[in-house]
């Protein structure tokens, strides 16, 4: 007996040149007491179809066809009259926990005023109501944090903040919109498991959108797919994670790093990506291929990092241990994983490690020099070649003013002043050749390309000082999971071939495992485990390191 | 405290510019005596003003005498600049009050209005208008008024104050119908600039709020769309609406030596004007002080008022100090 | 060459800014009237026969014309005479000429030394910043026409008397750009905050290019945008500033009259009944200014995807 019937829902942007589908003839069913998970990569329409069941699209996109039943009410019948369903019948819950929330009023004026739009209960009742929510979301303390602002909560408690400000008024329908992306780990597994507690004890029914197979293999209990606002497939969460029908939900669950084994490459079942072969990597015959020894190439000796938060601004002085003591050593040729929440002080590390932060305390050595201590700008010219970094933002790592072919060009221009303009275009070829990109994308501006397409040159701009020393910061967390999967093999082959070493930062623990040699583990700014890899997953010796193996979210999960 | 002491600074800063102007700016002397006076009747002027004294002593007489609204004599006037400000002061102050409140409060409406409706016809119209507002020097559209309003139609005086009262030191129009009459066109000629800025400002900014995640949450809830625009957003968009005013209310002010140029409102600015005019530079540092003062002022009462309806200012000054 | 040329125009011509402008009439309609305005004020000597500041060519006879399609109107003086019997087309082409240089030079002025100081201060940081930012917050508070004034009244006291009419153009164009600098410095150095913590200029970081190249090549041309928008504007704001400086009586000499001297000059005759003398130049501001605060409007809603 299904709750919620969506039927041939279509939402369409009119744009500049065309009409573009967001969402087109799209059925989906749920009943109370179970979690759909709406399941797509960016763009495919996960959020659209979210949205359009109250009617909550943003001009110019429209719901042009479809009907969607609560019980047995068509609530877009009347257009008009969604508002009155808002809030009262469906629950919206967005993903920034951060931005939801209007900033100048307390929580409880902001419950007060939703719960009385609604229900016909005075400031009293109210008051009472919206207390015993916060209860029930789990806020300690209620009555207290009842009169506090929201910029007083942390992420985590604000999102129970939105998700009771969500059901204040017994919605029997809950849309979760990605609540859990903004927030770490072991807070995101709090808030699912408060959503699947309310969606028991409320008998609700829910949507979840995500884009994370983890989540939804431990969350959910159906699944529909969707790609460019198409309804792909839709089925129990086991059927869908164990025998996909649909090539591209069969691609999907394949693109996904599993939990528990470490694969040599992923497949791409793609079928535009025929190359299932190693990439055909065109610049090894200009490296200068360097013979492994068994020798540290990195050495961090006792590195520390401050920041001193405002010095200049009204505050006190406030200092902030971002990075605390910390000693590791990586072995030339090896990949080594650096894991931890944000702030936990990963990142801060790679920028001093490519010098662009300047330690506080402790050193750095690379190739047995301590490359902390050098003033000469040529010395470090030397040393700042033979390190390159990746990073994790595909839009903002690219100057969109320049052309690929400029981009790349900078760092062999700077490097090797007296490169004829010949030898330096083929390079730049055999770079973008390498990194399976055509020559044709030299003249091409960076908007012109896709996220993973723009990595791709990232990592052509990286090689292209043929570094010794790769820094991989979060490479793939902004990307799809299917394009995650080509990179990553991409990058794998790129050090096989080319013998590279390369320091790979995530707080994504599947990624690391399928990554990394080994693996070190931040918490606050301090190391609290390094081990091998398959020894740090199977036997994990930090309480942390268990806690977070704990509530990873398994894709697996569903077989047991 | 921090604001203090920049406010403090800001005043330092000010007033070395006016002393600075006073001392290198010309030759004090040739500018208070005749041609005709002797070398050594100039050296005794010269010992007796304490120009012959070290610098750093000068400028702590200039800023003392300052603090005590002395600044000298006018070279043009002839007579002691503090008595020709407190006679200007109430004139300036009257107008730049008046216009100031037909700017924020014709502004900020105004501003809501089109940032909240974007696409009416209504609001193009106002937007149009606004354009055209900020287009138009002021002194055109004083001149403008003067020829519609006193020539062609003759309904309201082009010059001056009209009849005032005398309160004490204080001079008003506010008392006579004349005087009331004269303040209408110089008023709203000061603040059609300054309002067509606010519309703008306060426009644009309930655009941004009206984007908001917490808004559309706030509409995900059916929160209805009457309490969305004037609870959620308005007060949001009202906060920087004080900045605006504090600024407006300093730019008003600076804005009124055309105004009283075009309209002769016997005011402060008039007297600027005049002073640049002939390099009578005891008029020009003592306005000079006398701006800064004001804006020093504005700003800490902006600082204030922040302090009461932004609660995230608030909750951390709470922090800083328990 | 002209392939490159091609692609140049192709490339305009599929950008979004391009699309915007052709649908957006204002933008269409002020553009041409700016082309315009600019073209007969610089080729003023081809347009008008006359010669405004040629003492032989005029003649007191004509002193007063009313404008052509009044009774008393000549046909030769379409929009009448002064005092003087001069064109009042003329001098208004010849006046806008000035206000134009002015308002041009001053801008590029404030332009100039408002993004090397906000670009440089957002770029390094540190005390240096603190320093530029705290010089701008005091300038922002004392409003600009007050500075330009200031400015104005230092230069009479240092320059002799003779030597102020020839001077006091330059004077006129520092005096403003010297007000106007502030906002450039504060919209660049924010840009360049957002840009500094971009990704790209880490990585040119690590590749080792020199802070300067980072800053001129890099960052320059992704902060233009912002620093365009508040340029257009910001002419507009200089020509105002310029001919209420003249109106005021304290910025170009009557010999060489700009649009606000002639407003001042024919705001005498104002009473007596010769409206064109002062009205004309008056509108004329009023259009020009209000083209370029029109594309200025236009720019900002195109160029800043946030309010769309």
């Amino acid at each position: 007996m299904s709750f919620l019937k969506i039927n041939n829902l279509s939402v369409d942007y009119k744009m500049r040149r065309e009409t573009v589908y967001a969402a087109k003839n799209v059925n989906i069913e749920v009943s109370k007491g179970e979690i759909l998970g709406l399941v797509g990569e960016s763009g495919s329409g996960k959020s659209t179809v979210g949205n359009a069941i109250i009617n909550l699209i943003d001009e110019p996109g429209k719901v042009s066809s479809g009907s969607i039943f609560l019980g047995d009410i068509n609530i877009h019948k009347d257009p008009e009259n969604i508002v009155k369903h808002r809030g009262k019948k469906v629950g919206l819950i967005f993903q920034d926990p951060q931005t939801s929330l209007n900033p100048i009023f307390t929580i409880g004026e902001q419950l007060i005023e939703t719960i009385q739009t609604h229900l016909s209960l005075n400031n009293e009742e109210a008051k009472i109501k919206a207390i015993n929510l916060l209860k029930e979301v789990g806020i300690k303390d209620a009555e207290k944090r009842f009169d506090n602002y929201p910029h007083q909560f942390s992420g985590g408690m604000r999102q129970r903040v939105v998700i009771s400000l969500a059901l204040c008024c017994e919605p029997e329908l809950l849309i979760a919109d990605e609540p859990t992306t903004a927030l770490d780990v072991s807070i995101q597994s709090q808030i699912l498991d408060l959503i699947k507690r309310l969606t028991k004890e409320r008998n609700l029914a829910v949507i979840l959108i995500t884009h994370d197979m983890g989540v939804i293999s431990e969350t959910t209990d159906r699944v529909a797919v969707m790609k460019n606002g198409d309804l792909v497939e839709i089925g129990t969460t086991k059927e869908i994670l164990t025998k996909p029908k649909e090539i591209y939900t069969k691609s999907l669950v394949s693109s996904v790093p599993p939990t528990n084994k470490k694969i040599n490459r992923f497949k791409i079942i793609e079928k535009e990506n025929k190359s299932q072969k190693e990439t055909n990597i065109k610049i090894l015959n200009r490296w200068t291929k360097k013979e492994i020894i068994n020798q540290d190439l990195v050495q961090i000796k006792n590195l520390s990092k401050t920041f001193d938060d405002s010095f200049f601004t009204e505050s006190s002085k406030n200092t902030v241990m971002a990075v605390d003591d910390i000693s590791f050593n990586i072995k030339e040729g090896q990949s080594f994983g650096l894991v931890g929440e944000s702030g936990s002080g990963k990142s801060t590390i790679a920028k001093m490690i490519v010098n662009l932060f300047r330690p506080s305390g402790g050193d750095i050595y690379f190739d047995n020099v301590c490359i902390t201590k050098i003033k000469n700008k040529n010395e470090m010219l030397k040393f700042r070649k033979q390190i390159q970094m990746i990073f994790q933002d595909p839009y903002s790592s690219l100057n969109g003013r320049l052309k690929v072919k400029d981009i790349i060009a900078e760092p062999i221009k700077l490097h090797n002043p007296s490169i004829s303009s010949k030898d330096k275009d083929n390079y730049i070829y055999d770079l973008l050749e390498s990194v399976e990109l055509t020559q044709q994308s030299a003249e091409r501006y960076p908007h012109e390309f896709s996220g993973g397409q723009r990595q791709r040159i990232s990592i052509a701009r990286a090689l292209a000082t043929q570094p010794r020393l790769l820094v991989c910061d979060e490479p793939t967390s902004a990307l799809d999971v299917s394009i995650q999967a080509q990179i990553l093999n991409l990058l794998k082959d790129l050090q096989e071939q080319l013998n590279l070493t390369i320091l790979f930062i995530s707080h994504d623990l599947p990624v690391v495992r399928q990554m990394c040699d080994r693996i070190g583990v931040l918490k606050n700014g301090k190391l609290c485990e390094i081990s091998n890899t398959e020894e740090l997953f199977l036997k994990p010796k930090h309480d942390y390191t268990k806690e977070l193996l704990r509530l990873m979210p398994k894709i697996e999960s569903i077989y047991n | 405290m921090k604001r203090l002491f920049q406010s403090a600074m800001v005043m330092l800063v000010v007033a070395f510019v006016s002393f600075s102007l006073f001392n290198f700016v010309g030759d004090p002397i040739n500018n208070m005596v005749g041609e005709e006076t002797s070398d050594e009747e100039r050296a005794e002027l010269r010992d007796t003003l304490g120009l012959t004294d070290p610098i750093h002593i000068q400028f702590s007489r200039f800023v003392v005498n300052a603090s005590k609204g002395e600044f000298g004599i006018s070279y043009q006037l002839r007579r002691p600049v503090s008595e020709l400000i407190s006679e200007r002061l109430p004139a300036t102050i009257e107008l730049v009050l008046i216009s100031a409140l037909i700017a924020l409060v014709s502004g900020t409406l105004l501003g809501v209005y089109t940032g909240i409706n974007r696409k009416g016809f209504l609001s193009d119209i106002i937007l149009a208008i606004s354009l055209l507002g900020v287009s138009l020097p002021t002194f055109v559209i004083g001149i403008l008024f003067i020829y519609l309003f006193a020539v062609i139609l003759g309904i309201l005086p082009s010059f001056g104050r009209g009849e005032v009262v005398n309160i004490g030191f204080w001079s008003t129009g506010f008392l006579t119908l004349s005087g009331l009459k004269a303040i209408i066109l110089p008023s709203v000629t000061l603040s059609l600039f300054q309002m067509t800025y606010i519309i703008r400002l306060v426009r644009a900014e309930m655009m941004e709020i009206l984007q908001t995640d917490y808004i559309k949450f706030a509409r995900a809830r059916g929160i209805n769309e009457k309490s969305i625009h004037y609870k959620h957003a308005l007060k949001n968009g009202l906060i920087p609406v004080i900045t605006i005013a504090g600024i407006n209310i300093g730019t008003l002010i600076a804005f009124s030596i055309i105004t009283e140029t075009v309209f002769q409102w016997p005011g402060m600015g008039f007297l600027f004007i005049q002073a640049v005019q002939f390099v009578d530079i005891p008029i020009m540092s003592a306005y000079l002080v006398f701006i800064a003062f004001v804006f020093v002022m504005i700003n800490f009462i902006v600082d204030i008022l922040y302090y009461f309806i932004d609660p995230r200012i608030r909750v951390k000054a709470e922090a800083v100090s328990g | 060459m002209a392939s490159k040329n091609l692609t140049l125009f192709n490339r305009i011509r599929d950008s979004d800014i391009y699309f915007s402008f052709i649908k957006s009439p204002t933008a269409i309609v002020s553009t041409i009237i700016l082309l315009i305005i600019f073209f007969c004020s610089f080729f003023v000597e081809f347009v008008t026969p006359y010669n405004p500041f040629d003492p032989s060519s005029l003649s007191l006879m004509d002193a007063f014309t009313p404008p052509s399609w009044t009774e008393d109107g000549l046909a030769r003086f379409i929009l009448g005479t002064d005092g003087q019997g001069r064109d009042m087309l003329a001098t208004i082409l010849y006046g806008s000429r000035i206000s134009l240089i002015v308002g041009f030079s001053a801008v590029i002025f404030a332009l100039v030394l408002g993004v090397a100081l906000g670009l440089t201060a957002g770029y390094f940081g540190g005390k240096y910043e603190m320093i530029v930012m705290r010089l701008t917050d005091v300038q922002l508070t004392v409003p600009s026409i007050l500075m330009a004034l200031l400015v104005d009244g230092i230069a009479r006291g240092i320059i002799s008397r003779e030597l102020h009419d020839e001077m006091a153009i330059y004077v006129l164009i520092f005096a403003i750009g010297i007000s106007e600098w502030p906002q450039f410095a504060r919209v660049s150095r924010a840009a360049t905050l957002v840009e500094k913590n971009k990704d790209y200029v880490s990585a040119s970081t690590i590749i080792g290019v020199s802070n300067l190249i980072i800053m001129f090549k890099h960052i320059l041309p992704n902060i233009l945008r912002p620093v365009l928008v508040i340029g257009t504007i910001g002419l507009a704001l200089a020509i105002i500033a310029e001919a209420t400086l003249s109106f005021l009586g304290v910025g170009v000499p009557p010999t060489t009259p700009s649009l606000g001297t002639l407003i001042r000059l024919g705001n005498d005759f104002l009473f007596s009944g010769e409206w064109w003398i002062t009205f004309f130049p008056a509108i004329f501001l009023v259009i020009l200014a209000f083209s370029i605060n029109l594309l200025g409007d236009w720019m900002r809603d195109t160029l800043n995807p946030k309010l769309n």
